[in-house]
């Protein structure tokens, strides 16, 4: 039962945040939440549960492969969040705060969800919940990201919606009674009405893809990521995007089980590739550093589909990757933040010299950039060393060709941005800005934790994790 | 009892497409109400004696399609004092014709569909494809934020329509898809607060004429 915890500690400290009525003191929330948490969640990954507490929704060896990493991303944003309030002082975080707290709790539902509906209710909510955190600048452009975010991510709810439906008839044709829990559904297996399974299938993946952010439903993605705050962005890219990955490996399970498992795969190695396709030649056409984050997790969940669509080795680095993903995108966008509160702008054309205004935000910018482009020994490098590696020994040498190609194409778009805004001479506004803006201590010590963490995975993947993606294989797949 | 539900399914897939054809807001969003209401009575001439369940759902559908979000969308339209004429782009002659397309291969997709039998002679499946279609047009091919809303309502009716196959099997699924009417009031709400904000940041002066003798 402690698992539930999971999910309580952060909707009731969103609620109790969101009748607090100090603004000074009410961000402290978020750390007390997020550290409560994140004990849970890692004393969990090491101390599971024997069984599942429900049928419906449970600590399971996915949920376990998973939500530890979104709980430590959490943490890292919640301590930088509050010297962030802090700074934004003039504004009321109410609303910020409890939706926050409330993102968190409901990512804890959806990564434990294990029935279609439940799973589709606490994503719906996730989307909700988000929106007044995209909209927390108040600008007429962070409006219009926001209004994109709920319009895109709308239709694509309502269509994993129907899809839910589509799975839920695929079963009633095939003789089930109308259990929807994945367990039940993959029991039922060939059992599954075949044509109703290939629609939910479609219908799901452009849903829960639209989440995720794959291409061509990764619209939003940009302008969300360009106008939130630095803590936004790294909540959507590391834990959002997670919450809709494993919602997706869920229903490639049933479907595997249903007996298309061959086309599932090929849909998602298709829809991998072309996201690290469109990601790659993005980057190498944005000026705006926070644009370009956006482009570079596209690109990651292209890697997780593409790892995904190898079978068990691959899905294997996929959850891998997941941890990676989530630590160095927290570093790049709480350092991002800092860089764009100090230089007041946001592209290549109006910032520069970085490496003089904020030194040390500057100097972890850019080792995050060597994180996230895969240059060892960050732990990004190993999980797609071994993606390159299934691909190849599994027959799919075309695939990794086209892959290394848009990783390199990737690198050079996001070294190119990055190096631009380090080096070069400070703008006028910028030194300005820099006065105003200190370094301090608690901004830096989130993204620094985060990156350490991630050379960590790399170079010593701790034995716990490896045995926890196993098993998560193991529940995916029932021939690994 | 398929009679009258396919009766009911027939005038809502007629009002799809009076909906690709209205060129004014209000008249938009009164078809969006009025395909709301006739969707809520669905659940109770599905035969059968309908349940305190069933009942629940038709009753809160007809409330909250039918009268509340149209409410808030009128509101809406006022607070934003925005222009009653839609500006497509894609034109009323062609969404009118990719409509009438739509409709015909939902039906025969339906017709290929593999169906449970006491769901043959029934409309539901053809239906809810030729809303979710209609949705997505409106939704591409209008540029103003309440009919984009509009061709929003009418997708999720036609999920809602979906849904319907499997009310008595899964009835959580079906009410959790209401959710998706609170998507809607969010998103209306954003409407109206943005333009308060941007009324009163700018100090548009035009704006500012309610308070006078």
């Amino acid at each position: 039962m402690i698992e539930s915890l999971l999910i309580l500690v952060p909707m009731l400290a969103a609620a109790a945040a969101a009748v607090w009525p100090d603004n000074r003191t009410r961000q402290w929330f978020l750390p007390a939440a997020g550290l409560a948490h994140a004990v849970l969640a890692v004393g969990l990954l090491v101390h599971p549960p024997a069984a599942p507490m429900h049928a419906w929704i449970g600590f399971d060896p996915l949920a376990r492969a998973m939500l530890p990493a979104v709980s430590l991303l959490f943490l890292g944003c919640a301590a930088y969040g509050v010297p962030y309030l802090r700074l934004r002082a003039e504004r009321s975080n109410r609303m910020f705060v409890a939706g926050f707290l409330a993102a968190l709790g409901l990512m804890s539902a959806a990564h434990m969800a294990r029935h279609l509906g439940v799973l589709w209710i606490a994503t719906e909510a996730l989307t909700l919940a988000s929106v007044p955190l995209l909209h927390f600048n108040n600008t007429p452009r962070a409006f219009e990201a926001t209004w994109k975010y709920l319009l895109v991510g709308g239709t694509g709810i309502a269509l994993s919606l129907l899809g839910s439906f589509c799975l839920g008839y695929a079963s009633l044709h095939g003789g089930g009674a109308g259990d929807l829990t994945f367990a039940a559904l993959m029991g039922q297996g060939g059992g599954l009405s075949r044509p109703w399974v290939l629609i939910a299938w479609v219908l799901l993946l452009v849903g829960y893809g639209t989440k995720m952010g794959l291409a061509p439903m990764h619209t939003w993605k940009p302008d969300a990521y360009g106008e939130a705050p630095g803590i936004v962005g790294a909540m959507l890219a590391g834990g959002v995007t997670t919450v809709a990955f494993t919602a997706v490996l869920r229903v490639r399970a049933v479907v595997d089980a249903a007996g298309a498992g061959v086309v599932a795969n090929r849909t998602l190695l298709a829809i991998g590739l072309f996201s690290t396709l469109v990601a790659a030649l993005f980057l190498l056409s944005t000026r705006d550093f926070k644009r370009m984050l956006a482009y570079s997790s596209v690109e990651h969940m292209g890697i997780l589909s593409l790892g995904t669509a190898l079978g068990g080795a691959g899905m294997w680095a996929a959850f891998f990757h997941v941890w990676n993903n989530s630590m160095t995108k927290g570093a790049l966008f709480l350092s991002a933040g800092n860089i764009r509160r100090a230089a007041g702008a946001r592209t290549i054309d109006d910032v520069g010299g970085m490496s003089v205004i904020t030194p040390r935000s500057a100097a972890l910018f850019v080792a995050g950039l060597f994180a996230v482009t895969a240059c060892p020994p960050f732990g990004p490098f190993f999980s797609e060393l071994l993606i390159v590696k299934t691909a190849f020994g599994t027959g799919h040498g075309g695939a990794a060709g086209l892959f290394l190609v848009c990783l390199l194409l990737a690198f050079f778009g996001l070294t190119r941005v990055v190096f631009a805004i380090v080096h070069g001479r400070p703008r006028h506004a910028a030194r300005a800005g820099g006065r105003r803006f200190k370094e301090t201590v608690d901004v830096l010590v989130p993204p620094l934790a985060m990156l350490i963490f991630a050379l960590w995975l790399g170079v010593a993947t701790p034995d716990v994790l490896r045995e926890a993606w196993s098993a998560a294989v193991r529940q995916l797949c029932a021939t690994p | 009892m398929t009679g009258h539900l396919n009766v009911l399914i027939g005038l809502a897939m007629g009002l799809n497409l009076v909906a690709l054809g209205s060129s004014r807001l209000p008249s938009l969003i009164r078809l969006a109400a009025m395909q709301g209401v006739v969707l809520g009575i669905m659940p109770l001439v599905m035969g059968h004696a309908p349940g305190a369940m069933v009942m629940l759902v038709a009753v809160a559908t007809v409330a909250i399609k039918g009268f509340v979000i149209p409410w808030l969308l009128r509101r809406a339209m006022r607070a934003a004092n925005i222009d009653r004429d839609l500006f497509p782009l894609i034109g009323f002659l062609q969404s009118l014709l990719l409509g009438a397309a739509g409709m015909i291969g939902a039906v025969v997709l339906a017709r290929w569909l593999p169906l449970l039998p006491e769901h043959h002679e029934s409309l539901l499946v053809a239906g809810a494809l030729a809303s979710v279609f209609t949705g997505l047009l409106l939704l591409i091919g209008r540029s103003k934020a309440i009919s984009q809303v509009c061709g929003y309502l009418i997708l999720e009716n036609g999920i809602y329509l979906f849904g319907l196959l499997l009310i008595r099997s899964t009835p959580l699924l079906v009410e959790g898809g209401i959710l998706l009417d609170l998507t809607v009031a969010v998103f209306v709400t954003g409407i109206i607060v943005d333009r308060i904000q941007r009324a009163f940041d700018s100090l548009d002066t035009r704006k500012l004429t309610v308070l006078r003798e």
